[in-house]
């Protein structure tokens, strides 16, 4: 297998706080992998980073090409599907806008339209309130609607930051089992920042683990589900 | 590490989100300012000292809007509606009523802080750009409300007052135009401080809690209604104050000397001082004031577009107006102790 | 009776004026999220523009369409060279950058052309429309542009991908940027449509209040008044804001006794201002579902 992302001392900057210091490392095509670590030690940036929403140092490449210095939505444009914490609905637009803004940088306007169709077999709850403000979502459907308007790029790699974030844990499982077969069947890469260790654990095929914006471990996500340090910061038992 | 991190606390973006530790001055330069005010009038001419009257009196003015918009993150455009009623209210008491001039300042002062809180009850509802409408409302009312024949035997109606300008008390050895100057200046002082304090009252913390998270602030139990209308009641009270301290410098009101450009003038003071910094109300004072003759100097038929030009390059420089110099100024300070 | 239909005709004759405006305000709304206040300065200098044209031989419609693509640059222009540096700066600064540029059109505008007032040429004829007096047939050809707009407008944001794009970098420009929108030039593009809007607002409201530097300045602030009153989110509510508003300019003109023509200018605005208050999103605007 090849790297499709590769990271090399990734350092991030918020004003002259240093968040990251030095971050290293890569994503396997087709991989899911999960980055696992406490509040404040730098998941968000990271991703953040690799998008250039924030000020950073260091070599990210991407299927062989460096991106580090294109500017967010040139990023986006080369497949890279950001959702970001708090999901970034439009709220004031429709469900179904929202669904044609995740495929606004195709031009394939027939695929476009299968797409969708897709997205509302994926998730049926969207469905049944396309026409409906996005802003009158429920926190879980407007998750199900991030993840599918990410997947309206038809994304090569995936970044998901902390999707669980504030959803019963029944849609959660929902949303994680779906996240499986968009990785299995669609064969998208994804990188998936966790704060509910063990689910994204039991999820990924990878894992790192970071700490005070270092990675400290990583490996086969089983490994680290079952490393004793990990279980007891992270999994609690 | 930690002086880092302080640093990054005073250079955050947001203006909306001054801390109020960033809101004043240090003592040391708080001397300086205040002795340079103190002296130079006795150096100067009696034209330039009219001039610093006027300094320190859209300097309150600007101060009030930025009590309103840094501290409660309030909007207003009418700020020429509040200073128009003080300084009417100071003429007619004066003119009409015979009244010493310093007694009709607080008078002023409390009839616009009433004034200010009615407005605010129903600018309550109205945020951004809707409570921009409303201000900007109350600001082109105001001249001609002034001009209403109803009125005419105690406004004077379009033609104005005449207002008498007060000698020195005690037989004070001092001109009209350099009394005139302490006494502002003495006033200035005092709101000044009180502002200060107010701000880092409780009611100063509410009223910065509404304008970072208005939800947040009524979640933690502040009244939100109330402090709002309290930050116009305040604002205009002080504006109001200024309002009549302008009358009697410049010894007339009429109802065309308070349009809705008096207004964008204290907004364009605001924040070329730098939103939310209060000693930088002064600075904007000075914009207001000189800049437009500046470029009445440079060219007489494009003034405006020179003013345009010196105002873009202001905001290019300092997009965070005199603050931004200020902090800038603060840091270099620091490394050189450091050296 | 008739005197109450005559002024709301008459009202409704000054409000094509103001629904004008008002959609170029609401463009820029959408656009950058602002009120501009010197959009009524720009769409000043454009119809000056076309009036020079004119002067020089241009027949009136080579002159439109000329002026129109003139001022779609000259937008993007301003936005690039002038606003995309202050991008990062506080919104008051930016709204003190809109009082510079203000104040630079208005000047630059009065030493080129001065400020006497000048007739301005109507295509429709100032015939009375249908054998009524009280509006004409530039005031019907007015109404019948400021519809047509309102229509491509709707068009272009509900369907086309440049306006779903345009709206989604004017509400949420992060998220805009995450799935491969350039917001930056969203804005710039807002800025063009807006100044070619304005354009052709201007030069159907020059014939009626005559060409002059400061023609807009009574309008722009009706034209802000009834794009709020409207709801600034909506091109629909703004052109019905800008009837109403010549609608309710009239009637107090009409019906209040002792209004000059100067207090009819605060009471509008106090009325709508009466509106806003209790339905602060204005009549048609979308109220914005929010969640903590």
């Amino acid at each position: 297998m090849t790297a499709m992302l590769n990271v090399k001392d990734l350092r991030a900057y918020y004003g002259q706080v240093q968040a990251l210091h030095g971050l290293n490392f890569s994503l396997n095509e087709g991989s899911l992998t999960t980055l696992l670590g406490a509040n404040g030690a730098g998941k968000t940036t990271t991703l953040r980073a690799i998008c250039n929403m924030v000020r950073s140092t260091g070599a990210i490449e991407f299927e062989g090409k460096p991106i580090g210095t294109r500017s967010t939505e040139n990023v986006v444009r080369l497949g890279i599907a950001h959702v970001p914490q708090g999901r970034g609905t439009f709220t004031t637009m429709t469900v179904e806008e929202n669904l044609q803004l995740g495929a606004i940088s195709r031009s394939d306007k027939k695929a476009i339209v299968d797409d969708i169709e897709r997205m509302y077999t994926h998730f049926p709850v969207l469905k049944q309130r396309y026409t409906q403000q996005a802003g009158t979502l429920s926190g879980g459907e407007q998750q199900m609607l991030a993840v599918a308007r990410a997947l309206m790029l038809r994304p090569r790699l995936m970044l998901l930051d902390e999707p669980s974030f504030g959803l019963a844990p029944l849609i959660v499982r929902d949303l994680f089992g779906i996240l499986g077969k968009i990785n299995r069947e669609e064969k998208v890469t994804i990188l998936v920042v966790e704060q509910n260790a063990q689910l994204a654990l039991e999820l990924a095929d990878q894992a790192y683990v970071i700490e005070t914006g270092r990675i400290v471990m990583s490996g086969n996500a089983k490994d680290i589900a079952n490393n004793e340090d990990v279980r007891k910061s992270y999994l609690g038992y | 590490m930690s002086a880092a991190a302080e640093e990054v606390v005073t250079e955050a973006p947001a203006v909306e989100a001054v801390p109020k530790r960033a809101m004043t001055l240090g003592y040391g330069t708080s001397l300086v300012v205040l002795a340079a005010l103190v002296i130079i009038p006795l150096l100067v001419k009696n034209f330039i000292i009219f001039q610093m009257t006027m300094l320190l009196i859209y300097g309150l003015a600007v101060l009030a809007l930025n009590i309103l918009t840094g501290g409660s993150g309030q909007f207003s455009l009418g700020q020429s509606a509040f200073y128009a009623v003080g300084a009417y209210t100071s003429a007619i008491l004066m003119e009409h009523v015979g009244m010493n001039y310093a007694l009709t300042l607080p008078i002023a002062g409390v009839i616009c802080f009433g004034f200010g809180f009615l407005f605010g009850q129903p600018a309550l509802r109205l945020s951004g750009v809707y409570l921009a409408l409303a201000t900007f409302a109350l600001a082109t009312a105001m001249p001609q409300l002034l001009k209403l024949g109803y009125f005419e035997h105690w406004t004077g109606g379009v033609q104005g007052l005449v207002v008498t300008k007060p000698d020195a008390p005690f037989g004070l050895p001092m001109s009209q135009d350099m009394w005139l100057y302490y006494f502002t200046l003495a006033i200035t002082i005092a709101i000044y401080v009180a502002s200060v304090n107010l701000l880092r009252s409780r009611s100063g913390r509410a009223f910065m809690a509404i304008r970072d998270n208005e939800i947040a602030a009524s979640a933690m139990g502040v009244d939100v209604a109330l402090y709002k209308t309290l930050a116009f009641g305040v604002s205009a009270g002080i504006t109001g104050v200024a309002g009549g301290l302008g009358a009697i410098a410049v010894q007339f009101v009429a109802p065309d000397g308070y349009t809705i450009q008096l207004a964008i003038s204290l907004f364009l003071g605001m924040v070329v001082g730098g939103v939310g910094w209060l000693p930088g109300s002064i600075v904007g004072s000075a914009f207001i004031i000189f800049v437009p003759n500046i470029a009445e100097g440079i060219s007489k038929g494009l003034s405006g577009a020179v003013f345009g030009v010196l105002l873009f390059l202001v905001i290019f420089l300092v997009p965070h107006g005199a603050r931004q110099v200020a902090i800038v100024a603060q840091q270099l300070a620091a490394k050189l102790k450091k050296n | 009776m008739e005197l109450f239909a005559n002024q709301v005709l008459a009202g409704i004759a000054t409000g094509a004026i103001y629904a004008c405006m008002a959609l170029a305000v609401v463009m820029i709304y959408q656009a950058i999220d602002h009120l501009n206040f010197a959009q009524g300065e720009m769409a000043m200098f454009s119809t000056f523009v076309s009036w020079q044209l004119m002067q020089w031989g241009v027949p009136y419609w080579g002159a439109f369409v000329l002026t129109v693509a003139f001022s779609f640059a000259a937008g993007i222009v301003i936005e690039r060279l002038l606003f995309k540096p202050l991008a990062k700066a506080p919104i008051l600064t930016n709204v003190a950058g809109f009082i510079a540029l203000y104040a630079i059109i208005n000047s630059v505008a009065g030493l080129i052309w001065d400020f006497t007032i000048k007739q301005y040429p109507t295509p429709f004829g100032s015939s009375p429309f249908l054998g009524s007096q009280l509006i004409s047939t530039h005031q019907a050809g007015m109404i019948g542009i400021t519809l047509l707009m309102l229509v491509l407008l709707f068009f272009f944001f509900r369907y086309t991908r440049v306006g779903l794009a345009m709206r989604a970098a004017a509400s949420l420009p992060e998220s805009a940027r995450l799935v491969g929108i350039n917001t930056s030039w969203m804005i710039a593009l807002g800025w063009g449509m807006a100044a070619a809007i304005g354009s052709i607002a201007g030069m159907m409201i020059a014939p009626v209040v005559f060409l002059e530097p400061n023609m807009m300045l009574g309008v722009l602030i009706y034209g802000f008044a009834a794009a709020v009153l409207g709801g600034l989110s909506s091109p629909f509510g703004a052109v019905v804001g800008g009837f109403l508003v010549g609608i309710f300019e009239n009637l107090v003109g009409t019906y209040i006794p002792g209004v000059g023509n100067e207090l009819k200018l605060p009471i509008a605005l106090a009325l709508i201002v009466t509106v806003l208050v209790v339905k602060p999103a204005g009549l048609f605007g979308r109220a914005i579902v929010k969640r903590v």
